[in-house]
Order: C-alpha cells, then sequence, then structure tokens
C-alpha cells in the first residue's frame, strides 16, 4: 500500500426531507463509494441523516481569502438591495 | 428433543453466532487501518453485540430459569457455546478478517431474511430489524473485498490465501442437525439447502468482481453447533468472560 493519503471529501448531510443538506465535515476514502460508506459510518451514527452527498475536496472551487475586500465589501453599503422598503399587506407574515 | 429446546437451542445459536463475532471485532478496536474504518468496525461490532443482547434475553425467557444476557455470554463454559467455528478464528490481517465476515454475512443475511417470515413472532422481530444492519455490512465488507482481490498484486494475494484458508469453515453454515429441521419444519425457518445455494451463487459473484479464485468444496471442518470448538476459542471467551468471572455480578 502507497504511503500517500486517501483524498479527502467533503461530506453534506440532510438532517430531514425538506431541509437542505449542510456541510458536516470531511473523511479520506480511496474511492466514491467507500467515502459515502466512511460518511455514513463517522457523521449519521446518532440518527443525524436521511441524505448524504459526498463530494471530493479538490473539486471544489473556493473564493480566496485575499480577495475578499473585493469579493464581499461592496455589498456593504448597498442596503438598497434588501426588501426592506416596501409596505407588507396585513397578515403577511414572510416574504 | 421437543419443540421448545430446539426453538431455544436455536435462539441461543442465534446468540452465540452474533456474539463471537462482536468479540472478534471489538478487539480490533483502536487498531484500525484509518479513522473511518476503525469506526466503522466498531458500529459493526456493536451491531452484533445488539442482535446477541435481543437472542439472549429472549433465550432466557424461553427457558424460564431466570438467566439473563449477562448470564449465557459470561458465564457458560466452552461446550455450551454454539457459534460457527468461522466466527472464532483469528482476526489476522485485514483481509482474514474482511473474508470472514463476507462469508457470514452472505449466510446471515439469508437466514434472517427468512427467520423475518417464521412463525415465531419474537425471533421474527428480531430478524427484521437485524436485516438492515447485515445489508449495510454486507455492502460495505463486499466492496472492500472487490477493491483487496482487484486491486495490487500484493493485496490480491493475500487475500486470495484469506479465502483459502477461511474456506474449509464455510460448511459447517448448511449442514444442519435436528434443531435446524426442527426449526423448519415446525417454526417454518430457514431451508439450509437452498440458502446453501443462494450462498454459493452470490460468493461466487462477489470473488468473480474480486478477480479470486472460488476454492473447491473440499473437506470441511465442522462442530460449532456441537460445542466443539477450534483452539482459539477458549482464548476468545477467557478475555471476555474476565470481569464476571473474577467478579461475578459486577455492574457498571
Amino acid at each position: 500500500m502507497s504511503n500517500e493519503d486517501w483524498p479527502l471529501y467533503e461530506v453534506f448531510i440532510r438532517a430531514k426531507s425538506g431541509l437542505s443538506h449542510r456541510h458536516a465535515g470531511s473523511v479520506h476514502a480511496a474511492d466514491d463509494e467507500m467515502a459515502l460508506d466512511h460518511a455514513r459510518d463517522v457523521y449519521t451514527r446518532r440518527n443525524e441523516g436521511v441524505s448524504i452527498w459526498v463530494v471530493k475536496s479538490s473539486h471544489i472551487v473556493a473564493s480566496d481569502p485575499c480577495e475578499s475586500s473585493a469579493f464581499f465589501e461592496p455589498a456593504q453599503d448597498k442596503i438598497y438591495r434588501h426588501p426592506t422598503f416596501y409596505k407588507l399587506p396585513d397578515g403577511v407574515e414572510n416574504i | 428433543m421437543n419443540n421448545e429446546q430446539a426453538l431455544l437451542q436455536y435462539t441461543l445459536r442465534l446468540g452465540d453466532n452474533a456474539l463471537v463475532l462482536a468479540q472478534r471485532l471489538i478487539e480490533l478496536v483502536a487498531h484500525g487501518p484509518e479513522l473511518e474504518e476503525e469506526m466503522a468496525n466498531a458500529n459493526f461490532s456493536l451491531d452484533y453485540l445488539g442482535q446477541a443482547r435481543m437472542f439472549y434475553s429472549y433465550a432466557g425467557e424461553l427457558e424460564g430459569r431466570g438467566r439473563k444476557e449477562d448470564d449465557f455470554a459470561f458465564m457458560r463454559g466452552e461446550r455450551e457455546f454454539c457459534n460457527f467455528l468461522l466466527l472464532e478464528q483469528p482476526n489476522g490481517h485485514f483481509g482474514d478478517t474482511l473474508v470472514r465476515s463476507v462469508m457470514f454475512e452472505l449466510f446471515y443475511l439469508e437466514q434472517l431474511q427468512a427467520l423475518a417470515n417464521c412463525s415465531n413472532e419474537r425471533l421474527a422481530e428480531i430478524a427484521a430489524r437485524a436485516v438492515k444492519e447485515i445489508l449495510y455490512h454486507l455492502r460495505h465488507d463486499s466492496q472492500w473485498l472487490v477493491r483487496l482481490g482487484d486491486g495490487t498484486e500484493e493485496s490480491h494475494a493475500r487475500v486470495q490465501d484469506s479465502v483459502n484458508q477461511l474456506w474449509r469453515f464455510s460448511g459447517e453454515m448448511f449442514a444442519g442437525d435436528e434443531v435446524d429441521d426442527i426449526f423448519q419444519q415446525v417454526f417454518a425457518g430457514p431451508d439450509l439447502e437452498a440458502i446453501g445455494a443462494t450462498w454459493h451463487e452470490k460468493m461466487s459473484a462477489i470473488l468473480a468482481e474480486a478477480t479470486l479464485a472460488i476454492p473447491g468444496d473440499e473437506w470441511m471442518q465442522k462442530g460449532g453447533r456441537a460445542g466443539c470448538h477450534s483452539e482459539h476459542f477458549g482464548p476468545l471467551i477467557a478475555e471476555m468472560q474476565y470481569m464476571q468471572r473474577s467478579y461475578p455480578g459486577l455492574e457498571w
């Protein structure tokens, strides 16, 4: 067996139907099916989920922390993008 | 042997198989090759332990002499255990452990599925619950067998050796005795001959996918049903029973 670590997979669990999958953590695995097994064995032993997604960590494209000011700061002062200037009709709780 | 005695004995054997494999797998805890496999192994061991507890509890009720699950697990001698010899074989290397599990689980799944439809409600309930656990064990373990068999030259050679070494313990699973006969006839229990045929078919398919050779059905080692164990069993129950033997009635 080679000394290289198995590839890393990110694990997403759906806690119950209707909810979205949420990132739960990561596992090492040699292939996709093994990653699914490992995710099941590590992250759902206490009845945490009804569905699992796994994806190789290397397939995730992430934003660069160095670019965070260009990426996120321009949105900070655009209050007009929040729908707070509408008058809600009576009886509407969520919009 | 009357029907009640056969039912009790049959239930105890189910408990013994589950407990002995649980004990073998628990020996591996903290020795897993990878963290994730460590978790899987411990989960599997506890699945078997949970099944053993249900079988022993029911056996205690059937017997009606006040014995509880701990009495069956910890206060019986070597000859009173009637597990398959396959299950008491040492863990060896990862491939040995895996082949032992796949060989048993292929049988056990068929046995449980038949039990889920037997006329004894209690065993049917326990079996229906256990089926789900074993389905997953088999998925996990048979995938690994294919990975090792169809892996590197070294993994292929080593796991082929595991198959060859353990094959002689497979025949015992299908060689029923009076207890199995009564259970099949009176309680609509598993048909061992049919299970044997299915087992060979499915085992062959897994081995073929793993590019492993199927050993010939040569001489088969038997004795588990009669409590005649291999030399590995004494040390196994010595370790398993140590606390209760040293401190009878100990609770925690």
